[in-house]
């Protein structure tokens, strides 16, 4: 028996394509009538030209890269929408051996404190003023590593471009980069930070589920006009990433999980490895152990809602770090890219518990605090940055202003 | 301004498909070619060349390094455009299912790329056919090596004759709507569990 709808997804090896791959291989999609084939990519650059050019309906992408393709900022510009998230959280801040000795020597402790550490790291740039600046990698220009590292250091009083200097690296290389000293830190999703500390040549400083708890990572993108013109399959789709993504939260399935995405044909990485990510039980390096609470969430805390006020944070980041010039037509096509329209619409016959907003206050909720849903109760929070700022999508001007740098 | 005058960059890690496409841009009248395997210190060497027109194979994953230098560096002036035309649907396609993309140094014409981003396609092509030959052959071989130790084993042990045997298989493989090397490789794998001598 043939699905009724065949859907073309691509994705990177990394552990937040769980959710999608999942969905694919634990029968998830065939349960909704969907046939997804997957493809895996090797560059975030493919996956965006084969969404441009149609070779693929939907993709596992970076949260801003949607924000990117639908403003014109790659090469290809193409109308992609973001109807759901695959998670919260994930990523770690890895620095050399050598980076994180001279970080000790100026008070960073292993506890994962994001303004102890970053406190530290200028301190030491600051002792190495004149000398070659420390260089950090990030996986692309329009991606969360790159703007929560430049949030951090700036939050910290670290200019992102004048007192070091960032690159981009794939994922899977960031590891042997830092161990030939081609770069002094970086900042990627798992297992690419435990990959450098089981191999001892690199320390994990601070995690962004610490730096912006609950924060959105990958998202799935769709093209637009696909998007329009299949929208029982898009609703399928969502509905089978819905069950998958409850499926990979549950601590019962870990395993399972993790061999899935140990197989070459996903991850390709071993089953130890991408524990940390699941139990968020990190080793540090040199001994050190922490457990992050939320450390990477799939499901939990409506962690597939494509909120609208994480797209616009993207976008005022995008405008802070030069990308794009603050106008009232590119805030229009921010503010339109992520869609709660189309998952609310897609999961609401399964009765789950929905927000009834499309966008929130960053930084507001202190503690885990139960929210007006329709259906089942649903929690959200804690959230905020690391430096207390709130983050108001209806304050967006008074926002990129206070950011502006002198 | 003659073809010959445009600089070509072409990296690939490849080195064969890569000296396949310089052969093709140089008989296309396109002098200035330079080839590069290794994207170590590529944006010294991208300096050093200020080439016209950059062809790069999909499978690198250093696109994203690259693209990001390329915006960055003052080397190459921005923006880069890609493939030929953000117009051009078509030759956008074609470089995508070829594997192959191409960046343009802003300001160059369409018609000056469209032919060096053509034969790169076609070279590209013509290289995976090439490949996909090459790894039919290899597996025919391997085929016909796995029949020769089924045949073997079937007349070891039910006394055929070699012809007799091969009609065995091949009749097994019709009935069961398989092919025939896949019913050897089966008896082959299922006679090495049987006798640990037979699976060597």
């Amino acid at each position: 028996m043939t699905a009724a709808h065949q859907i073309t997804a691509g994705f990177m090896p990394l552990f937040d394509s769980a959710v999608l791959v999942a969905a694919g291989e634990m029968g998830f999609a065939a349960r909704e009538g969907v046939e997804l084939n997957l493809h895996r990519e090797t560059s975030w650059a493919n996956i965006r030209d084969r969404i441009a050019v149609g070779h693929f309906d939907v993709a596992h992408m970076l949260g801003p890269m949607p924000l990117a393709c639908s403003l014109g900022l790659t090469p290809l510009a193409s109308e992609t929408v973001v109807p759901f998230s695959l998670g919260l959280g994930g990523n770690c801040i890895t620095v050399s051996n050598a980076v994180w000795e001279g970080m000790e020597a100026h008070g960073a402790a292993p506890d994962l404190d994001p303004a102890r550490a970053g406190a530290a790291l200028g301190a030491l740039i600051r002792e190495r003023a004149g000398r070659e600046p420390l260089r950090f990698a990030v996986v692309h220009p329009h991606s969360g590593h790159n703007y929560e590292l430049r949030y951090w250091l700036a939050a910290c009083g670290i200019d992102p471009d004048r007192d070091i200097e960032i690159v981009i690296v794939p994922p899977p290389f960031m590891a042997d980069a830092l161990a030939a000293g081609r770069i002094d830190g970086y900042c990627v999703g798992e297992p690419w930070n435990s990959a450098a500390v089981a191999a001892g040549t690199g320390r994990i400083v601070t995690v962004k589920a610490l730096l912006w708890r609950n924060s959105p990572e990958k998202v799935i993108g769709v093209r637009k006009v696909w998007a329009q013109q299949n929208p029982d399959a898009l609703a399928a789709l969502l509905r089978a990433l819905h069950h998958s993504a409850r499926w990979c939260q549950d601590p019962a399935n870990r395993g399972e999980l993790a061999a899935l995405m140990a197989r070459p044909a996903f991850l390709g990485q071993p089953e130890a490895i991408q524990m940390p990510a699941l139990t968020g039980r990190l080793q540090l390096g040199g001994g050190a152990e922490r457990r992050v609470e939320a450390f990477f969430l799939p499901f939990d805390k409506a962690a597939n809602f494509p909120w609208k006020s994480h797209a616009l944070w993207f976008y005022t980041q995008m405008v802070r770090w030069g990308q794009l010039p603050h106008t009232p037509q590119n805030l229009a096509i921010a503010r339109d890219c992520y869609r709660p329209d189309l998952y609310r619409s897609a999961l609401k016959p399964l009765g789950v518990a929905l927000p009834g907003a499309n966008a929130k206050v960053e930084g507001a909720l202190k503690v885990a605090t139960p929210v007006g849903s329709a259906g089942a109760s649903l929690v959200l929070g804690p959230d905020g940055f690391f430096d207390g700022q709130i983050f108001d999508p209806d304050r967006i001007d008074a926002y990129i202003a206070g950011q502006k740098r002198a | 301004m003659p073809a010959g005058s445009l600089t070509i960059l072409v990296i690939d890690e490849n080195r064969i498909r890569a000296s396949i496409i310089e052969a093709g841009l140089r008989d296309a009248g396109y002098q200035h070619v330079t080839l590069v395997h290794d994207v170590a210190g590529i944006a010294r060497r991208i300096a050093e060349i200020e080439p016209d027109v950059i062809v790069i194979d999909l499978e690198n994953p250093n696109r994203d390094m690259l693209e990001n230098m390329f915006q960055l560096s003052r080397a190459v002036k921005r923006p880069i455009a890609m493939f030929v035309d953000r117009s051009d649907q078509a030759s956008i396609e074609a470089a995508v299912d070829a594997g192959v993309s191409a960046y343009v140094v802003d300001g160059l014409r369409k018609e000056r790329i469209k032919p060096i981003l053509g034969m790169a396609i076609s070279r590209f092509n013509a290289f995976s056919r090439m490949a996909r030959e090459l790894e039919e052959a290899r597996s025919e071989l391997e085929s016909r090596k796995v029949i020769d130790r089924a045949k073997g084993i079937l007349m070891k042990s039910r006394g055929l004759s070699e012809e007799a045997a091969y009609a065995l298989l091949r009749k097994t493989a019709m009935n069961q709507n398989r092919k025939i090397a896949e019913i050897a490789q089966s008896l082959v794998t299922a006679a090495g569990l049987l006798d640990p001598l037979e699976g060597e």
